[in-house]
This record gives C-alpha cells, sequence and structure tokens, in this order.
C-alpha cells in the first residue's frame, strides 16, 4: 500500500499522552518523580559498584561527636542523631519508599485486578469474591497492614505482602465496576456475534477499555503504599535500624524535634513531595484518560 | 413470489424475561419463513420486542422456547462450537454505531477481527489481512486513508460503515439489521439505506430488518412483519400491507406516517391510552384495549395469526370484518 495514502493514527493513548502533556504542573511532577526514581536507582548501582563501602561508610557508620549537626555546605541537609548526613540517608532511603511502594501496588493490581476482572465477568464468582473484599475493606488498610506484618514477622517481603494485601480490594472493586460498565457495551455484544470465545472477549475488549481508571488508580495506590510503608516503619513494625527509611527516620528524629528541626522536616518533606508529586500525576491521567473531558 | 426453499424458518420463538413482577413477554410466539435474497421488516413502537426477536434469532439471547432453523440448521439446538460455525453465515449490524464499536481498535482491526476470530485468515499475516480490509472498506465506501483510523475521529455514517463491513467480511448470507440508521442523520440514512441495498444485491444476502421508521422500511423489505407486545399482529407483502391494511393496529399505524404537503389533511386514526405492560399480559388480542373496534370475543382466548389471503396473515378476530 502506498505510504502517502494512510492517514495519521493516534491510538487512545497517544491521544491521552497528547492531554497529559498540556497539563504542565503534571508534567513537571512527572519529571520531579522519574528524577527521584532515577536517583534510587543509582543507588544500587552505587552499591554494587563500591560493594557497599559508600554505603558502610556514610549511611550506616554513626559518628557522634558531630550528631545534630545543622545543614552546611559541607552537608547540606546536616546530620542526624548520630553523627550521619542527612542528604545520603535520604537518597538512600528513596528506594524503600518507592520500589517497594511499586512492587505492592504492582502485585496488587495483578491480583485485584484478575479477582475484579472474575467478579464482574461472571455472575456467581461476583457474590463470593466481592464479599471477601468487602471483609478485607471493613478494616482499615493500616490496621490490616500491622496486623499482617505482625503475623508474619518484620521483613521487608512480608512489607509488601501486607500492603499488597491491604490494597488489593480497591483495585479489585475499580476493575469490577469498569468490567461491568464494559461489558454491556454493544461491541462486546458485536464480538459475541462474530463468535468470539469469552476468553478473547475479556482480553481483547473488556481490559483494553477498563484500564484508564485502573492506571489512575495505581499512581493514587503508590502514594498510599508508600505512606503505610511510612507509617509502618514509624511505629517500628516495617524497615528496622539502621536502614535509612524516611518513615522510621521521621520516627528516630521526632524526640529531637524542639532542638534540631532538620531532621524530622527533611524525610518528612520528602515522604510529602513524593506523594504530592504522585498524585497530581494521578489526576493529570485521569483527566487525560476521561473522553467525557476531552474537548 | 418466488417458491425457493426459506433459508430462515421460525417457529413459534418466545423469549420471557424474569421480572419482579413475573415474566416478562418479550416475544411471544413468532413465527415467519424468510426466504433467501428478500428482506423482512419489522416494525413496532419501542418496546415491542423487535430487537429481541433479532437477538433472539441469532442466540445473541437465548430464546426461552420455539425453533430457528437456519438452512435447515436448528440454531436453538446447536452446541457452541456449531453455532461458533454458524455465525459465519448469519450477522448483525447494530443501531448505534457510536457503541458497537471497541473504541481501542482502528478501522482495520475491527474489520479483520471476524476474520481472526473464524480461523478464515492467520492472525500473523498481517499483509493478507490488510488487503482483505481494504477491499471490504472499498466495498462499503470507506476511503483507503481510514485504515489506521480510530473510531472516535470518524462521524457516525463512517462508522455505520464500519459496522457494516464487519457484517459483511465473513460473507454471511444473512444479517440481522437492528435499526441500522435510526441513529443516523436522514441525509446519511439515505448514502447507508442504499449502501445495504446495493451489498444485498451483489452478495445474494437475506436481511432481517428491524426499525420503527415505516417509510424506510416500505422502500426496503419485501415483505413486512407488524409486531405489538411480543406478538405479530400483521404479515404479508410490503405494498400490499402499506395498500390494505387489514389489522387495526397496522392501520393506526400507517395513519401516521406524516404526509410531505400541507394541504393534505391527514386522517389519523387517534389510539387510546398507553402501551399495555408487557409483564404476565392477559389472555387474548393484547390491542384489545386500545382497538376501536374491539368486542368482547377480543379477550376471551388467544388471537392467533390466521392467513386471510394467500400470504397475508393477520392476528385479529375481525379481520375478514373490518
Amino acid at each position: 500500500m502506498n505510504e502517502t495514502t494512510v492517514g495519521k493514527a493516534r491510538s487512545l493513548g497517544a491521544d491521552a499522552w497528547y492531554r497529559f502533556k498540556k497539563n504542565r504542573l503534571a508534567v513537571l511532577s512527572l519529571i520531579v518523580l522519574l528524577a527521584m526514581v532515577l536517583v534510587a536507582f543509582s543507588t544500587f548501582v552505587i552499591d554494587w559498584a563500591t560493594d557497599s563501602s559508600i554505603y558502610e561508610a556514610k549511611v550506616i557508620t554513626q559518628d557522634l561527636r558531630r550528631r545534630l549537626e545543622p545543614p552546611s555546605w559541607e552537608h547540606p541537609f546536616g546530620l542526624d542523631e548520630f553523627g550521619r548526613d542527612m542528604l545520603l540517608r535520604v537518597i538512600w532511603g528513596a528506594r524503600y519508599s518507592l520500589f517497594m511502594g511499586m512492587a505492592a501496588v504492582f502485585g496488587a493490581t495483578l491480583l485485584g485486578g484478575f479477582l475484579g476482572a472474575i467478579s464482574g465477568f461472571y455472575k456467581t464468582a461476583d457474590n463470593i469474591i466481592m464479599r471477601l473484599m468487602d471483609i478485607l475493606l471493613a478494616v482499615p488498610t493500616i490496621l490490616l497492614a500491622t496486623a499482617i506484618v505482625a503475623a508474619l514477622g518484620t521483613s521487608k517481603i512480608n512489607l509488601i505482602i501486607a500492603i499488597l494485601i491491604s490494597q488489593t480490594p480497591t483495585f479489585a472493586r475499580v476493575v469490577r465496576a469498569s468490567v461491568l460498565t464494559v461489558k454491556e457495551q454493544e461491541y462486546i455484544e458485536a464480538a459475541r456475534a462474530m463468535g468470539a470465545s469469552d476468553m478473547r472477549i475479556i482480553l481483547r475488549h473488556i481490559i483494553p477499555n477498563s484500564l484508564s481508571p485502573l492506571i489512575v488508580q495505581c499512581t493514587m495506590s503508590v502514594a498510599s503504599a508508600i505512606l503505610s510503608i511510612a507509617s509502618l516503619s514509624f511505629i517500628g513494625l516495617g524497615i528496622q535500624a539502621p536502614m535509612p527509611e524516611w518513615g522510621a527516620m521521621l520516627s528516630n528524629a521526632r524526640t529531637y524535634i524542639r532542638d534540631s528541626w532538620h531532621i524530622t522536616v527533611i524525610p518528612g518533606a520528602a515522604i510529602m513531595v513524593t506523594i504530592l508529586m504522585l498524585n497530581i500525576i494521578g489526576d493529570g491521567l485521569r483527566d487525560a484518560l476521561d473522553p467525557r473531558l476531552k474537548n | 413470489m418466488r417458491i425457493d426453499k426459506p433459508l430462515l424458518q421460525v417457529k413459534n420463538l418466545k423469549k420471557y424475561f424474569q421480572t419482579p413482577g413475573g415474566m416478562l413477554h418479550a416475544v411471544d410466539d413468532v413465527s415467519f419463513d424468510l426466504l433467501p435474497g428478500s428482506t423482512l421488516g419489522v416494525v413496532g413502537e419501542s418496546g415491542c420486542g423487535k430487537s429481541t426477536m433479532g437477538r433472539a434469532i441469532l442466540r445473541l439471547q437465548e430464546p426461552t422456547s420455539g425453533t430457528v432453523l437456519f438452512d435447515g440448521t436448528d440454531v436453538t439446538a446447536c452446541s457452541k462450537r456449531e453455532l461458533k460455525a454458524l455465525r459465519e453465515q448469519m450477522q448483525i449490524i447494530f443501531q448505534d454505531p457510536f457503541a458497537s464499536i471497541d473504541p481501542r481498535m482502528t478501522v482495520s482491526q475491527t474489520i479483520m477481527e471476524p476474520l481472526i476470530i473464524q480461523h478464515k485468515m492467520d492472525r500473523r499475516d498481517k499483509k493478507g489481512l490488510e488487503r482483505k480490509a481494504l477491499e471490504i472498506m472499498e466495498l462499503v465506501g470507506l476511503a483507503p486513508r481510514l485504515v489506521n483510523s480510530y473510531p472516535h475521529e470518524l462521524d457516525g455514517g463512517r462508522r455505520q460503515r464500519i459496522g457494516i463491513g464487519r457484517a459483511l467480511v465473513l460473507r454471511p448470507r444473512f444479517i440481522v439489521c437492528d435499526e441500522p440508521v435510526s441513529a443516523l442523520d436522514v441525509s446519511i440514512q439515505a448514502q447507508i439505506l442504499n449502501l445495504m441495498q446495493d451489498v444485498q444485491k451483489q452478495m445474494g444476502l437475506t436481511y432481517l430488518f428491524i426499525t420503527h421508521d415505516l417509510s424506510v422500511v416500505k422502500h426496503f423489505s419485501d415483505e413486512i412483519l407488524v409486531m405489538y407486545l411480543g406478538q405479530m399482529v400483521e404479515k404479508c407483502e410490503s405494498k400490499r400491507l402499506f395498500a390494505q391494511p387489514m389489522h387495526p393496529y397496522t392501520q393506526a399505524l400507517l395513519s401516521a406516517i406524516p404526509v410531505p404537503d400541507p394541504r393534505v389533511r391527514m386522517q389519523k386514526i387517534p389510539l387510546k391510552g398507553e402501551l399495555s405492560s408487557p409483564i404476565e399480559p392477559p389472555v387474548g388480542c393484547r390491542f384489545a384495549k386500545r382497538c376501536p373496534y374491539a368486542t368482547s370475543a377480543c379477550t376471551q382466548k388467544a388471537v392467533l395469526p390466521r392467513e386471510i389471503e394467500p400470504g397475508h396473515f393477520v392476528a385479529c378476530v375481525r379481520a375478514g370484518e373490518l
């Protein structure tokens, strides 16, 4: 076929990206977040290249003579209650919040998405799955995560599992709701009239069409997962000292809040900025993916 | 009239729905034959079960009882696999071109999908599939440059052409057209109807044409079936129905067609009351409550269609005398 006769195709995804780009705040947030992810990722590379020597020497090793030193040119974020560099600790801490939060949400998306798709599509499964989800939803997220960590023991994997389980019902609900709407669309009936199987209808028609609320939910959920990790670490059930997790840092620092503001404000600000960015991106995505707001 | 063997034979087709108030009789005991290459128009007001009937024939909704013979095969008794094979020969065109096309698929993907589902062509044969899609697009009057467009970029008329293309790509013999033009502008309606008539001639298609627009059906159908509350009230050749309607409901319906001439005074037959409920309807003629000619005989027992003259079926107790 002649190239020139073919019109330029713009898929809904490309269309959404075009609209997302117009939202400057969301693009800015995305850039900041990507930078944070990059920085967090680079710590793995540094640890691998230096055999964790920088981590051992600067992030963990205490220097009690210089404890609680305020921000200076040498240490822009100051030193903490054990004389460790706050900037490096915040940078090394990003990996826990970001990657564990993402891992938990990724798992919850798969599990919740699968359960939601099944209960939206098959009426008989709906009641059983959704009542189970209701039970999980009835318990406050943080309480549920606390209970799971307390039962399984404190480790990174258990922390991810706890947050994954507590996030799953939200995803199941979101996916089920959009599957229920999409299922009634005429193009599903059209596919059936062609002789398409249930599996094909779910994979080719229902999932692509119920993706947008799921994507938005994902971004928002990473924010709340990060908050959960920080909260659990704050109460001592998450990441254990001396690992520099933001919530744990905040928790340890609160004793010194009257004398040294910087060691509480800095990890708190790191948590806040991350969550704010994620929420702005989530809002931007929702606007970009919602065809009703399309101009 | 031709003496071919009918392509489609519908016998005592029923589709009931369970509702909190009782059984809803959406389609009640409809029977008809459809000859190959002909068009049967199905008319009736909204909610009378026209669309449900079309879907029950294709088993997009399971019929409650009755049989549908397609070229001798009983559609209602088919297994899943047999049904899938049959779908190749019976297709449907939907009313709303905005709802019936997957917004995430391009024009060519939508048109090619039936070929992939029915294993007519290898899904990896991208070139061949695209050639086929372009062929169909040309047939339904879509410019080749739209091949990679998404439905939201197109207007209603073009979308409906996609819907028609999708129905035609498997080269079916029978198509249920579920109000294919009622969602379109009047100017585009004519184009789409012409297109449908052209492909019918080219491919020898048989249509079951569901509509509430009498002026459309008049020019389009060989035969017309009038439905009222799930039942067939009258069926005969199109010309004869317009010249000589026998059922009081058909008469009222035809009298409501506007005449595009301000000087002509229309002789409308006003109907009293509303459509009665299709939930657990009483015995007898369902139209009796609104019928100006109703007698006590109308509500005593079920009124079945009678052949008043050859090929002209009327379900009315007083059919001969009115």
